[in-house]
């Protein structure tokens, strides 16, 4: 036979001649930071769920719409909260005025007007367009009843004097409006432009309008996305970066973090912090690493319904009292920087004065294998039962998740001698699970809303749908009222100092840990703002320096 | 030939009403819903969302709605990206998915007619055993574990060469989908190898083959008119199945390289429970997978002369 044809050597030199093709081809794709051109590249999880400010609700689409809108107020380079579109204003009780700045426009050069906001205002708590953060319009006097089909959306307690003066009327007094009007549903939404987008509005680029100190460019969809600075943004002037481009969108962690290391990301993972094992990576390869809080706190809820047992507060108090947070997170988790739990109110909250941790230091539970034998033994009588029935404790499908619960279970049995079971369940079946209380114990943590310790505090109040564990206390939702009633900070403080010692010594929940998000940066990004509520990046007063 | 394309046609369609069925069915079983999140909505709302999605009615009127518009041709909107169609999601992401899948079955194909037929020319020589082993390599090892490798030898590649040679991740220029489409391709490849050879040898057998040897026909001629063309049929036969499984199977490959593919919409929607995502990818890969195998059968006919398609 001839096998001339297919010789090896022939496809050999093919290939090499491919490969040198390859070698001269010349590169084109753009780096990670550019210098001359003020850009920077970023990657994403995935595609911005929806960038319709009315209804947002993820943390992606909250990033892109952080820096192409504007709010009545906003964060400025220190994260302090500074005039947006308002110029001044003033709150009074349950009263405030807005007084808008003549030179905040549109991207196509109108201004923005209080009319914008009475319009946005009125469609988030609109029931057709049923907007999933509604409830964080509530404070906003008729929101809920107008949002529940009750009354017309004019009935909305906020009312335009003029193109320039915006008045607004609150339920109760909120000690945190102000700090809410910088959240994305409370953004301007111009009404011409929004009817004539029928129902596509920031759909697609044809479809926007921005008021930020960037706008968007280019979105091919699950691809890339391009914003470049808004040049007609009354604060342009404080703005460097010339364009932000998102030109990878892949939930690959890993992926992601090839590429940052090919040099073609001026930062990874912004918003969530990396992976362990990412992590890693960039402390053996000696990257540069910035760590702050994500706002995030987590612990361990009990199910408090009727007929669970760990509505006994003597079994709580038997596992609050082998419960070494430290331990958790030094030699479980161990991940640097995670602070171990002692509270539902992270450490960054602000109190009266300074830290609200500092003003109202948390109730130390003692660690003690004696008492909580004795609280156990309580726990049994009470019960009438001679054993613990088997607990199961419930969490998502992530590696961390399953460990803690794995140490959660090794503790209890060891210790106390309890059965539990780890129910690892992925996101829609653990979340089935948690709604319908179908879990003794489960793995949970929370992020801010708002910048204000009641954020986490109103969590346990017997009618919020986020208690999961159904934690149900006359005593503790009196201390929730006082401090909804009112905008006087101490008195709101104080009763938030008491919502904190109330879950410590009932042992409602076992804090485990304050997560904290590790970001690798190319050293060239200078400016680059972290944050605990809205968006946790953001880039708007970034810089690239040689 | 025209009654056997329209019955197999109709059985076709009966397969993707089956499908939308079975999926429908199983997706409401399953426990949780597209409107549950991380953070509790409370009842106003939740009652507002079901009512726009049209969740607050009973699940047989769903799938009789639902039904109806498919047939209209409409997926209905996606619950995981609120400004888009289900339509829209096929009709931007499915191309990217086909280009990709199309450029590895043709890696995947010439590469395994090549090594296929090198292999049986080297039959139990050297060449031969190497190949067999990169073979058992190649359909044993996952393609993420592939994917995750060949994106490390890249970057290495690269920073070697201090410059960017070949990109890590992104679409876009033909360099971008070189890698992802070899490493997509890499198992089938290896199968159709593995396929190839035995088919060759079987060929190489035959009375045919020995009859045009000793007719004195140049050993060229008789490997490609007549041991080639023919033992090259079965692998027509995989090719089928392999354009189905490749087109809707990258999401690994998709999501390593960053490519903005369907598949990806395919497995995050269940994930997320994601109704109309998950109903209409399911439904347009069902759709697709049965097209494909029909045309493969109808193709069939006319490579191969012993196949009459009316008899069937």
């Amino acid at each position: 036979m001839n096998s001339d044809n297919f010789s090896p050597h022939r496809c050999l030199r093919v290939f090499a001649l491919l490969l040198c093709a390859l070698f001269a081809w010349p590169a084109v794709a753009q780096n990670g930071v550019d210098f001359a051109r003020q850009a920077v590249q970023i990657a994403m999880t995935g595609e911005p769920r929806n960038l319709n400010s009315i209804r947002a609700t993820d943390q992606l689409s909250i990033f892109y719409l952080e820096h192409v809108k504007e709010g009545l107020l906003r964060k400025n380079a220190r994260n302090e909260l500074v005039g947006g579109v308002a110029e001044r204003w003033e709150m009074e009780g349950t009263h405030a005025k807005f007084w808008l700045r003549r030179n905040a426009m549109w991207s196509d050069g109108k201004p923005v007007t209080a009319h914008d906001f009475v319009f946005a205002w009125r469609q988030v708590v609109n029931p057709e367009v049923a907007a999933e953060y509604a409830s964080i319009m509530y404070p906003v006097k008729n929101a809920e009843a107008i949002n529940a089909g009750k009354m017309p959306l004019e009935a909305l307690g906020v009312r335009a004097i003029d193109d320039y003066t915006l008045e607004v009327e609150l339920e109760a007094p909120t000690g945190y409006f102000l700090a809410l009007t910088s959240f994305m549903i409370y953004y301007p939404v111009r009404e011409d432009f929004y009817k004539a987008q029928n129902g596509r509005y920031f759909a697609d680029v044809e479809n926007m309008i921005f008021n930020g100190p960037f706008k968007i460019t280019r979105w091919v969809h699950g691809a890339s996305l391009r914003m470049e600075k808004n040049p007609t943004y009354w604060d342009a002037d404080s703005v460097t970066l010339n364009v932000i481009d998102t030109p990878y969108m892949t939930p690959d962690s890993k992926a992601r973090f090839n590429l940052f290391k090919d040099g073609k990301l001026a930062v990874e993972n912004g918003l969530q912090g990396l992976e362990a094992e990412e992590l890693r990576d960039a402390l053996a390869n000696r990257m540069r690493i910035h760590s702050h809080s994500d706002g995030t706190v987590f612990y361990v809820e009990f199910n408090h319904r009727p007929g669970r047992v760990t509505g006994n507060t003597n079994l709580r108090k038997a596992m609050q009292a082998v419960f070494d947070s430290q331990e958790l997170v030094y030699k479980v988790i161990g991940i640097a920087g995670y602070i171990p739990g002692r509270s539902l109110f992270p450490v960054y909250m602000n109190g009266v004065n300074d830290k609200f941790r500092i003003e109202y230091p948390v109730p130390q539970p003692e660690l003690n294998l004696e008492k909580a034998r004795q609280h156990l033994e309580l726990a049994k009588q009470e019960l009438g039962v001679d054993e613990i029935p088997p607990l199961a404790i419930l969490c998502d499908d992530r590696e961390i998740a399953i460990l803690q619960a794995q140490y959660f279970q090794a503790l209890f049995k060891r210790t106390l001698g309890l059965d539990i079971k780890v129910d690892s369940q992925t996101f829609k079946q653990r979340l089935d699970k948690s709604q319908n209380g179908n879990f003794d114990l489960i793995l949970t943590g929370w992020g801010p809303d708002y910048e204000d310790p009641m954020t986490f505090g109103d969590l346990f109040a017997s009618w919020n749908v986020n208690n999961k564990g159904r934690y149900s206390s006359p005593v503790y939702d009196s201390f929730v009222r006082t401090a909804q009633g009112t905008s006087d900070q101490q008195i709101r403080m104080d009763a938030m100092g008491r919502m904190q010692t109330h879950l410590i010594e009932e042992a409602v929940i076992l804090p485990s840990y304050e997560r904290v998000a590790n970001v690798v940066q190319d050293p060239r990004l200078v400016g680059v703002m972290f944050k605990q509520t809205g968006a946790s990046m953001v880039l708007t007063y970034a810089r690239v320096v040689e | 030939m025209l009654s056997y394309i329209l019955k197999r046609l109709g059985i076709g369609v009966f397969t993707i009403w089956f499908i939308a069925t079975a999926t429908f069915t199983a997706m409401h079983m399953v426990p949780g819903d597209p409107l549950s999140n991380e953070r509790g909505t409370n009842e106003i709302i939740r009652a507002n969302l079901e009512r726009q999605y049209g969740l607050d009615k009973p699940v047989f009127q769903q799938y009789l709605l639902y039904m109806g518009n498919m047939l209209k041709g409409d997926f209905g909107i996606a619950f995981s990206e609120e400004n888009r169609s289900v339509n829209d999601i096929i009709r931007e992401h499915f191309p990217v998915s086909a280009t990709l899948g199309l450029l590895s079955l043709l890696f995947a194909t010439a590469g395994g007619v090549l090594w296929g037929a090198l292999a049986a020319l080297y039959r139990n020589r050297l060449p031969d055993a190497v190949l067999m082993f990169l073979v058992i390599l190649g359909i044993s090892v996952p393609s993420f574990v592939f994917a995750a490798l060949s994106q490390l030898l890249i970057l290495n590649l690269n920073q070697w060469a201090g410059r960017s040679i070949l990109p890590v991740a992104g679409w876009g220029d033909f360099r971008s989908m070189l890698v992802p489409a070899l490493v997509l391709g890499m198992s089938t490849m290896a199968f159709m190898t593995r396929l190839m050879r035995s088919s060759m040898l079987e060929v190489a057998n035959t009375d045919y083959i020995r009859t045009a040897r000793a007719k004195g026909l140049s050993p060229t001629r008789i490997f490609f008119r007549h041991q080639l063309r023919n033992a090259i049929l079965p692998v027509i036969t995989v090719l089928g199945p392999a354009i189905a499984i490749i087109t809707t199977g990258g999401f690994v490959v998709e999501s390593v390289f960053a490519i903005p593919g369907l598949g990806r919409y395919f497995v995050q929607a269940v994930a997320q429970l994601d109704y109309t995502v998950i109903m209409g990818t399911t439904v347009f890969f069902g759709a697709f997978l049965v097209l494909v195998v029909i045309a493969v059968d109808i193709l069939y006919g006319f490579i191969d002369p012993r196949i009459r398609l009316g008899a069937v």
